[in-house]
């Protein structure tokens, strides 16, 4: 029951508020807040409620291979636990930010939009209905990237536009394979008939699969809108789009077919082996190469991604669990990147570091969390990026790929080289600043320190007794697809 | 297995389309020409042979019928790529104002 | 030719007439859309071509006096409402989201199959509504090579 709210209560939201909204943005700001609040708290009850077992949700009455189910287990509820956070403190910077784009309320409800999609993508148990909800967050968040009406914005978003829709076209026809082979939608359902058919479909598939789901994860030779897109959005909408929106498009969707449907076909994790290698060296050396603030953090995505894939791809249980820890704390510490990138720019105007000065001084609380993010992104204890970095190098030596791990290693000097620079020539420059444009306000502060602080709370997941609870249960559920196909159908 | 040969072919019309077209509106039909080939492909995967239309109606009695499932699924994908489409014409529109051309070889102010 | 006043004479009196036959052909496909093809989203998209028809008739500026927008709008966004509401009240009615909760009625009935007629209808007025003010909003821009953004 409670996983049916993740999808009426921001859609609710949605048309409320243009229903009700006038020309300013009051009520916008008050509906979403409340919506978004009452998400957090239902998705830390959800994560409660269901530990290690899986509850299923019949839509409009229907059996359950032939209606739309909702399914909610350990995976599911971790990541709406992770995208209420990043919203939830999104909503709460972007009150004063989006005003100096303009007051409107159109922000607020293409963000409750694209809400809506993202929670349907991790609820539903549908293929179609996956890929119904993609659309409907995707649409949010071209129209979200092109939001201050600059030329390059527009530019950003009609090449994201562009490429997305190519990829959500390969993911159809890879749904009407899919259809034609097992004549149902369910998940569990194809994972139950998809071994009785030839095997080379499989590789069909899959092979669509990746090139549509690899393009919206920025999977390294897919990854060419993402500085664009990234760097000319707004700053709570880059948050948005880089905290959780590749991960749960791309990484969740990966995790779900090639995990729980198709069963984990050793060619396929090859596969994911290679495009994390390649994604988080390639675009380490092409972060390095950055002078824009926003373009540099967006090259780092595609590096992360790249190790979240490594993760997967190794597929003993210690490297999903460091994808999946690596998942929540990309999120937290990306986010609050973006968010002092974001409130450099409203204080100096510009984005390009050469311009930039000391700001050590006049913006203290943006200097120092950006400096307990940059030091997490590195992987420095004790902040969380150094435990899910170890965990997924010690996984890949403990699998019997050395290789691998030495790129990780090597991706990881690459990303600290890379916010040395940033924090050198963005914070830390030569001339001290004294005036600034805009002053960072109350609730932009709030949004920082939070997550800066969650960053060192977070490293607390690694301990065997917290670990077991929280992230164990996701691991068991991704690795168990009989498991998966006997909770959902057996009901 | 030639009808779906020949569906395939009309994606990669599409593709060539998007790829070598330097004009906006030409990539925005050649993204429309690749959606109709996807859709396409989903009705005559539901197809069986000597079936009559999906329809009960007080005439027809109870015969085999085609799948009418992914006649459901065509008609949601349609009014998604009608809003997507509708979104990139609305791009184009601006990117006109903004740039003063609809040449995407002169719309390139980010690089790098 | 100008797209702000509107075309000859002839078509501005066919369109006179044949507006209101467009309308009423598309409330009879949303109508019947659980006997015969069709169904909201077709309907409502022959409705907004008759909307459309007269937008391309007589002018953009005619048409933003003779329709009340600001009202489009509200319709728009209360039919998505009413169609949640209509979901949430098949949960309140002991099962699930979206259950079909009226009762079914007899075969090949105009006036059967529970919801399935409220809910076309909703999406068909839905749809009318977001495809006529996309075109409208569209259509309002000036992208002549003349004119400065």
């Amino acid at each position: 029951m409670i996983i049916l709210c993740f999808i009426i209560v921001p859609l609710l939201t949605a048309f409320l508020i243009i229903l009700i909204a006038g020309k300013k943005d009051g009520w916008g700001v008050v509906l979403s807040l409340v919506s978004a609040a009452v998400l957090f708290v239902l998705s830390i009850i959800g994560i409660i409620q269901t530990g290690s077992q899986t509850l299923t949700y019949r839509m409009g009455g229907w059996k359950i291979p032939y209606g739309i189910s909702l399914v909610q287990d350990a995976l599911s509820s971790f990541m709406l636990v992770i995208i209420s956070l990043i919203a939830l403190t999104s909503l709460v910077y972007s009150i004063t930010y989006v005003r100096h784009i303009s007051r409107d309320w159109k922000y607020y409800a293409l963000f409750m939009l694209l809400l809506t999609g993202m929670n349907g993508v991790v609820a539903t148990g549908d293929i179609f209905n996956l890929y119904v909800f993609m659309e409907i967050s995707l649409l949010a968040a071209f129209a979200l990237v092109a939001y201050g009406c600059e030329a390059e914005e527009f530019e950003a978003a009609f090449k994201y536009a562009v490429m997305g829709s190519l990829s959500s076209i390969l993911i159809l026809i890879g749904i009407a394979v899919t259809y034609s082979v097992t004549s149902t939608l369910t998940l569990a359902k194809i994972a139950q008939e998809l071994p009785l058919q030839n095997p080379k479909l499989v590789y069909w598939i899959g092979g669509l699969f990746l090139a549509g789901f690899g393009l919206k994860a920025a999977a390294m030779p897919f990854h060419a809108w993402l500085p664009d897109a990234h760097s000319s959005a707004p700053a709570p909408i880059s948050s948005m789009l880089s905290g959780v929106l590749i991960k749960v498009l791309g990484i969740y969707v990966i995790i779900r077919i090639y995990f729980n449907v198709l069963g984990a076909p050793a060619a396929f994790l090859d596969a994911f082996l290679i495009l994390g290698a390649l994604s988080i060296v390639l675009s380490g050396f092409l972060a390095i190469n950055q002078w824009d603030m926003k373009r540099l953090l967006a090259y780092s995505s595609i590096s992360q991604i790249g190790y979240i894939l490594l993760g997967i791809g190794i597929a003993t249980p210690l490297g999903i669990v460091g994808a999946v820890f690596h998942l929540l704390n990309h999120a937290i510490f990306k986010s609050l990147l973006f968010y002092d990138a974001g409130a450099v720019e409203m204080a100096l105007g510009t984005r390009d570091m050469k311009k930039m000065g000391n700001l050590t001084r006049v913006m203290p609380v943006t200097s120092s969390t950006s400096m307990i993010a940059s030091l997490s992104l590195s992987g420095i204890p004790p902040f969380n990026g150094f435990f899910s970095k170890l965990i997924i190098i010690i996984a890949a030596v403990q699998a019997g790929h050395p290789v691998y791990a030495f790129w990780a290693v090597l991706g990881s000097i690459l990303t600290l080289a890379a916010l040395m620079k940033m924090q050198r020539y963005g914070f830390r420059g030569e001339k001290i600043i004294e005036a600034i444009k805009a002053k960072t306000t109350w609730n932009m502060k709030t949004a920082m320190i939070t997550l800066a602080v969650l960053c060192l709370l977070v490293s607390l997941l690694v301990v065997p007794g917290i670990r077991e609870v929280t992230l164990d249960p996701v691991a068991n559920v991704i690795l168990d697809k009989t498991g998966y196909i006997q909770m959902v159908m057996g009901r | 297995m030639t009808i779906y040969l020949l569906c395939f072919a009309l994606f990669l019309v599409g593709v060539y389309g998007l790829i070598t077209k330097r004009d906006l509106i030409k990539i925005i039909l050649s993204i429309g020409i690749m959606g109709y080939a996807a859709n396409l492909l989903l009705i005559l995967f539901g197809y069986r042979t000597g079936a009559i239309y999906p329809i009960l109606t007080q005439s027809t009695s109870v015969q085999p019928m085609v799948d009418p499932l992914p006649q459901a699924l065509v008609l949601t994908s349609i009014v998604i790529e009608l809003g997507t489409t509708a979104l990139l014409v609305a791009f184009a529109v601006r990117l006109f104002q903004k740039y003063k051309t609809f040449d995407i070889t002169k719309i390139r102010r980010l690089r790098g | 030719m100008n797209n702000r006043e509107g075309m000859t004479l002839i078509v501005k009196t066919v369109t006179r007439l044949t507006v209101w036959i467009i309308l009423l052909y598309g409330f009879y496909i949303i109508m019947h859309g659980h006997l015969t093809p069709g169904g909201g989203f077709a309907g409502g998209v022959i409705l907004a071509l008759a909307l459309l028809n007269v937008m391309l008739a007589f002018g953009h500026k005619f048409t933003g006096e003779w329709l009340n927008i600001h009202s489009l709008e509200h319709i728009e966004a209360a039919s998505a409402l009413l169609f949640l509401i209509i979901g949430i009240i098949g949960i309140f009615s002991g099962g699930s989201f979206l259950i079909n909760f009226l009762s079914h009625g007899k075969l090949f009935h105009i006036l059967s199959a529970g919801t399935i007629p409220l809910l076309n209808l909703v999406i068909g007025l839905k749809v009318a509504m977001s495809l006529f003010l996309v075109v409208w909003v569209l259509a309002g821009l000036k992208i002549l090579k003349g004119d400065v953004a």
